[in-house]
């Protein structure tokens, strides 16, 4: 355990040490990020500016699922992105030989190996949305404590599906795009799952758990939900992580290297 | 002229081929373009109070319209183009007698040939979901609004070809797109119509090309049609606008190219 705390601290710090070296493009994605936010905001003070309000969702309810949508969306630039979309390079290359050979777990070396600043400008954007609709519904530390846990579990959940998808890449080379689909689909996740018809809700609950990852938290920092929703946020993404790493290996015996 | 038809069949034909080998990646791009239809379900939940000036039905046509041509407008040909340049590979096609932007504009046309079979099959389906929003467009509106989509997507083909040229000049030409995209995002009527915006924000923005993309030919498609002339001219406007650009781009950058990696 202690061996990949020590690794994980050098595959990151070279990892940002890479990225360092192209400092403007700190500026070029925090203004990308800025104009998303902006453009975010807008779409969801089109529903609102008539009056109309999702089911049981007021404007700054509304606007903490935002804030997690791009708190999440954030983590994923950061972690999912760089290692899980870049596991297809390795098949098709053949490099995966080489990581397959070192003496730690190759889930964690391809779901650890860089981190990218470049998700920071959308997490900082995401709390500070946060921060917003919750004080102006008073919201007190206490119960944006509450909502890390359904949060890590959200991410949890996003963690192992994108793997999951990232994994049918042993089979299908050619389909690096398989991950774009989910993308698009947790796109949904921005607003909560009650503004919704019925067939999308139970799609985006049941198919692709969308949710959970912002819809549940946000409820829980409200103080609604209950425990039931709770406790099958911290189900589904205890099963999906046990599932993504047999899935894994399952994956690796049908694995036979590039060019040979 | 002769000439240029065959140019155009053989590109056609060999990029076609090219698409086809691939179907499962266009299947997964096809679903990876699912926004338009998830605002749809937001929108119709919206609309059933009749807080907006549009109805349920109108809103499930609308966009399923938008999805269509949003399909048929798909453009990418900044990554690569990004890619050929810092990687040198421009060189070679710089040599034979095609401008190369020929080369990209084939190889999108023949992708959508390959993509629309599937989109239409995504379009069949939410009308299961939604049988009451079935619709034909009339013979009018329908050959103007397929006008207005090849249009848009020479449109949306030139600005992206212009800021790919920026590649000439730094890496990271993709970064202008991305902003790029985020306008054409919010305000084309991707996440809704432009109808139901407020009236100065729709003012304004219809002095952008961006409506133009989507919401212009998707309102053709559904019989809610626009001021048509003046949607035509702002197309043709902003389409020459941006070839002017990139035409002196073009010149000013193949100086600026060193052909790296040659």
């Amino acid at each position: 355990m202690e061996r990949y705390w020590k690794v994980l601290r050098l595959f990151w710090s070279t990892a940002i040490a890479a990225e360092l070296e192209y400092r403007l493009n700190f500026l070029v994605t925090a203004l990308i990020s800025l104009g998303g936010l902006a453009g975010s905001l807008f779409g969801l003070f089109l529903f609102y500016r008539t009056g109309y309000e999702f089911e049981g969702w007021s404007w700054e309810a509304a606007l903490l699922v935002l804030g997690l949508f791009t708190v999440l969306q954030g983590f994923s630039a950061m972690v999912l992105i760089p290692n899980l979309n870049k596991i297809v390079n390795q098949v098709q290359q053949g490099t995966l030989d080489f990581v397959l050979l070192k003496p730690i777990s190759s889930q964690f070396w391809l779901s650890t190996r860089i981190i990218s600043p470049w998700g920071l400008p959308d997490v900082v954007f995401g709390l500070v949305m946060i921060g917003y609709g919750g004080s102006r519904l008073g919201l007190g530390w206490a119960d944006y404590g509450l909502a890390i846990l359904p949060l890590a579990l959200g991410a949890i959940t996003l963690y192992s599906l994108w793997f999951m998808l990232g994994a049918t890449s042993i089979w299908f080379v050619k389909i690096y795009n398989v991950t774009e689909v989910l993308r698009g689909l947790l796109e949904a996740g921005r607003f909560p799952i009650a503004a919704y018809p019925v067939a999308y809700r139970v799609f985006f609950t049941f198919v692709v758990p969308v949710a959970f990852l912002t819809t549940v938290p946000a409820q829980t920092m409200l103080g609604q939900g209950g425990r039931g929703w709770l406790l099958a946020s911290a189900l589904l993404a205890l099963v999906l992580l046990v599932v993504a790493n047999r899935f894994w290996r399952f994956a690796l015996r049908f694995y036979t290297s590039a060019s040979s | 002229m002769q000439k240029a038809l065959k140019v155009a069949r053989v590109m056609l034909s060999v990029y076609y081929a090219y698409m086809v080998e691939y179907r499962a990646e266009l299947v997964f791009w096809v679903l990876s373009g699912t926004f338009p239809l998830i605002l749809m379900g937001l929108w119709v939940e919206a609309a059933q109070g009749d807080q907006f000036d549009l109805s349920p039905t109108d809103l499930v046509r609308y966009f399923l319209a938008v999805f269509l041509v949003r399909q048929f407008t798909v453009v990418w040909v900044i990554w690569e183009f990004e890619r050929e340049v810092v990687e040198g590979r421009l060189s070679p096609y710089l040599l034979q007698p095609v401008d190369p932007a020929w080369r990209h504009f084939f190889s999108h046309v023949s992708e959508r040939f390959a993509r629309l079979p599937f989109a239409f099959l995504l379009v069949g389906l939410f009308l299961l979901l939604y049988p009451y929003a079935a619709w034909w467009p009339r013979l009018d509106n329908l050959l103007l609004g397929l006008l207005a989509t090849v249009l848009a997507f020479c449109l949306r083909f030139v600005m992206q070809y212009t800021f790919a040229l920026a590649a000439f000049w730094t890496e990271r030409a993709s970064a202008l797109e991305q902003f790029w995209f985020l306008l054409y995002t919010f305000l084309s009527g991707m996440v809704a119509p432009l109808s139901l915006f407020p009236d100065a924000v729709r003012e304004v923005v219809l002095w952008t090309p961006f409506p133009y993309l989507i919401y212009f030919p998707a309102s053709l498609l559904i019989n809610r049609p626009e001021n048509v002339v003046r949607g035509f001219a702002a197309m043709i406007l902003w389409s020459a606008l941006f070839w002017g650009l990139n035409r002196w781009l073009w010149r000013r950058g193949l100086r600026q190219y060193s052909g790296m990696g040659a």
